[in-house]
Order: structure tokens, then sequence, then C-alpha cells
């Protein structure tokens, strides 16, 4: 009967199911809430398995932005965190979420945008005048506005060049996509528009176009990489031990020389800065 | 770039990627079709107060937005949440619950309609027969089930090709995971639309088969 057969099969696969899961948790695994710009850049991928095996500890990576990432953590669903973003990290500490931030690594952000440069700011380093520029030409614009590191480091900007960019000249030009640093390169090479990368995720990203860096070498474009555990007294969480291990790893000689040993097309993508935070 | 493509689909990360795919969606399925076959035909032949609203909320239910699915659960498993302690989320665990929550109201309304018409053609000759409601939902499934393997890959559908519950759920974590459709959004995200497409393809195809072989076993 062929109904039979059929209850039968989705028998089967629910047993088949329930034994995958039963296996699973034999190993140790963390959970590490991160920013999209080391995900997609292929550093935890390159920097894990060393990791793991000098362990055995498993770590499981999600890739958001900075401030959905310290979201997940203060709601206790990751271990530790690894993020971009000073002043959202600033208040995670003293809300007394987080404890011991220290920083891994570092390298910059760069304003990239469209070869034929419409607001004629390619060569140069200052990333306050260039925006100002981009603002006065009205020309297209992307914005992540998705509360991530690199969103939190360009509004930086707009307010230091004293520009609402929402509003300055009726707003059309600026594009506020509310997505990651992929979907906000794919939209401005589709578009023709500037945006602010981390140069993570540009060296790595693969749908360049025609888009080129612009502007890059202004110190406020420093892009530093912190490591926070959760702070026990309100996070009990289980795996505290686990997590101060990888955050100990990711800052000994041997972490610092995985995550400066990685390249893409030659190229460092971040520079280790344990030893001398920037 | 074609070479490139197909390199990637051969390894063993992409054959993770495949099988906790289908392993994820054919059982969300499986559930889901367990509790919606017999309760869809339960809807069409039994009466009883409340009958009229199950219906339609199954109906209004197919149309449940997948993301807000997702973070109904997110916020249900989070370890701050009601049912933290189950430690689900960012498992696969999680994404089988959200997806068998979405393909559950599908399978249950397209049974309860299929099953409709055979019940008022052979419910008299059932209840002469002294036949249980058991036994009626059992040969009325039997008589539709060409609907019935139609509602439950109706409800594959849905689940196989669902991106938003699982990622909130899921968490889209490399080797653990990562499904067809999170690898898309993140392959596209990383600029790699060609092999964003290729995931794709492999995707459309695998729906292909799982439904060429429903019908072949069940629907004939």
């Amino acid at each position: 009967m062929k109904l039979r057969q059929l209850f039968l099969l989705l028998f089967v696969v629910l047993l088949g199911r329930v034994t995958i899961a039963a296996e699973q948790p034999a190993s140790q695994s963390i959970i590490l809430a991160s920013t999209t710009s080391v995900e997609n850049s292929g550093l935890l991928a390159h920097i894990l398995p060393a990791f793991t095996k000098e362990t055995g500890i498993t770590v499981h990576v999600l890739a958001q932005g900075t401030g959905q990432a310290l979201q997940t953590a203060a709601r206790d669903d990751a271990d530790l965190v690894l993020v971009h973003d000073p002043e959202a990290e600033q208040k995670f500490i003293a809300a007394g979420d987080g404890i011991d931030r220290r920083q891994i690594a570092w390298n910059d952000f760069i304003v990239v945008g469209p070869r034929s440069d419409p607001a004629h700011i390619g060569g140069t380093h200052d990333a306050v005048a260039a925006l100002k520029a981009i603002a006065g030409a009205q020309a297209p614009f992307v914005s992540r506005g998705d509360k991530s590191g690199t969103d939190a480091l360009e509004h930086r900007l707009w307010r230091v060049a004293e520009i609402d960019p929402a509003k300055a000249g009726g707003g059309s030009w600026y594009r506020d996509i509310g997505g990651g640093m992929g979907a906000a390169l794919n939209t401005a090479q589709a578009m023709r528009a500037y945006t602010i990368s981390d140069r993570g995720t540009w060296l790595s990203f693969g749908n360049k176009g025609d888009l080129t860096v612009l502007v890059e070498g202004d110190p406020r474009l420093l892009n530093r990489y912190d490591v926070i555990l959760l702070n026990p007294e309100k996070h009990p969480v289980p795996k505290q031990a686990l997590a101060q291990r990888f955050a100990q790893w990711l800052l000994s000689p041997e972490g610092q020389a995985a995550i400066g040993g990685y390249e893409v097309a030659g190229e460092q993508l971040f520079h280790p800065s344990a030893a001398a935070p920037k | 770039m074609v070479g490139d493509v197909w390199a990637a689909l051969e390894t063993a990360e992409f054959a993770h990627i495949v099988g906790l795919s289908l392993a994820v969606s054919l059982s969300a399925t499986a559930f889901a079709a367990v509790v919606g076959l017999p309760c869809g035909a339960a809807l069409a032949i039994c009466r009883f107060p409340g009958r009229r609203l199950l219906i339609l909320l199954a109906n209004a239910f197919l149309g449940l937005p997948p993301v807000v699915v997702g973070l109904a659960l997110y916020l249900l498993l989070s370890r701050s949440g009601p049912l933290g302690v189950l430690a689900l989320l960012f498992t696969p665990g999680a994404m089988v619950i959200a997806q068998a929550l979405l393909a559950t109201p599908i399978i249950t309304a397209l049974t309860h309609r299929a099953i409709e018409e055979p019940w008022q053609e052979y419910g008299g000759a059932l209840r002469v027969d002294g036949a249980t409601r058991l036994r009626s939902i059992r040969m009325l499934l039997a008589i539709a089930r060409r609907s019935a393997v139609t509602a439950v890959l109706a409800g594959f559908g849905r689940t196989i090709s669902e991106v938003g519950a699982v990622l909130i759920v899921g968490g889209n974590i490399a080797g653990y995971t990562r499904i067809m459709t999170t690898a898309i959004v993140l392959k596209t995200s990383e600029g790699d639309l060609g092999l964003a497409l290729g995931f794709g393809l492999v995707l459309i195809g695998i729906s292909i088969a799982v439904s060429a072989s429903a019908f072949a076993l069940w629907a004939r």
C-alpha cells in the first residue's frame, strides 16, 4: 500500500534525523559573534583550523554587523565577540556585558567609487574632505545603514564633516541600503556609487567591476579589531573557560602569526597588533 | 569561470552544504507531513467547535512570513529566552523546527482541500460500512494520494527554498548550519556571483529530483 510506504519513509527520515542530532554535541564548541569583515574576508576560515587542531575546540562563527554581534552576545547567545566599533564596544563594557577587551589586529577603511570619480576625490588622503566633496557633487553614495562597525565609522565621519547626508540636497544621492559590506559593494558597483569599505572585505571581494580605491591613508580611517569576553557576573555562560582559551590564542604568538600570515593575491589583510595596540 | 564554479561544487564543504540542506528540509517536511496530513484530513471529515477557525488559520498561514517565524523562534530559543535551556539556537535542530512550522500549515490546508471532495463522495459509504474516523482518514488519504503527495511536495518546496528563517535561527555557521540558500546569500555578498548562481542551479536540480522521485514512488 502506497500510503504506508510514504509514512514508513517519513518515519525512517525522522529516525535518521534524531540519530544525527544525537551524534553532534560530543566535541567542545563555542560560538563567536563576529563581523562580516573578518568572516567574509576568509580570515577566520584561514586561522581557525590551527586553533581547533591544537585545542580540540570548534569555533562556530556568526558573521553579523558589530551592532548585531554585541546584541547577540548581550542575549547570552554567543560566548565571545570579535568586533570593530570602539564606541559601541565601550558602551557594551560600560553596561557590564563585556570584560577584557583586547585588540588583536588592525587594518584600514577606504573610500571606493567609480573610476569616472564625479566628485574628484581620487588620490586624496582626507576622508572628511572627500565626503564633503561627494555631498557637494551629490554623487551617489551607498551607506550600510546596518549599525555595523563600518556604518558607525561612516556616521562619525559625516558628523565631523557637519553634514546630515539623509537631508543634504534632498538626500536622493544618499542610498541607505541596510545591508552587509558585500551587499553595499554590489550595490555601489551596480549604481556607480561611492561607498566606504574595510580593506579586508574589499581585497577579497569578487565583483569589483568599475569600482576602485579612491581615498586611503587618513588616520581617521584606522580599523581596529577587538576581542571581548562576556562578563561572568552578568552572563553566566557555561563556556567561559573555552572562550577565554580562544581569546588567549588569538593574542598568543601563534595566533598573531596566523592572522599576519593571511594574504589574498599577495596582499596582507590584517596586521596583528596584540603586542602594540594602535 | 565555469571551471572555477565546477571545482567549488566538487569540494567536501559543498557536499556538506547539500547534505545538510536535504537533511534539514526533508526532516522538517516529514514532521510537517506527520502532523499536517492527518490534521488536514480530520478537518475535512470531523465536525467540532472551532473547526472553521482552524481551517481559516491553516489557509491564512500559507503566507506565513519566514523572517517573522525566524525572529519569533529566535526569541524563544535564545539562551535568555523561555526555551533557552534546550540550547537549540544556532543548531540544525532549530532550522528543522523553523521550517516545519512553515510547512505544516501548507500541508494541512492543501490536504483539507484534497480530502473534502472524496469525503462527500465516499463518506456515506464509509459510514454505512461502520468505518471509524481514523479508518476513514486512512482510506481517504489513500484515495486522494496524488493530491496528498502534491501537498507534501508544496511543503517541501517551502522548506528547501526558504532563507529568512534559517538565517536567523541557524546563523549560517560554516560547516555546521550553512545550507544551500544561506550559502547563495553569502556568495552573492562576497561578490562571487558565478558560484552563487552555480549553487542556485544545483538547488533547483535537487528540488526537481525530489519532486520527480516522490511522484514516481507514490503518485502513479
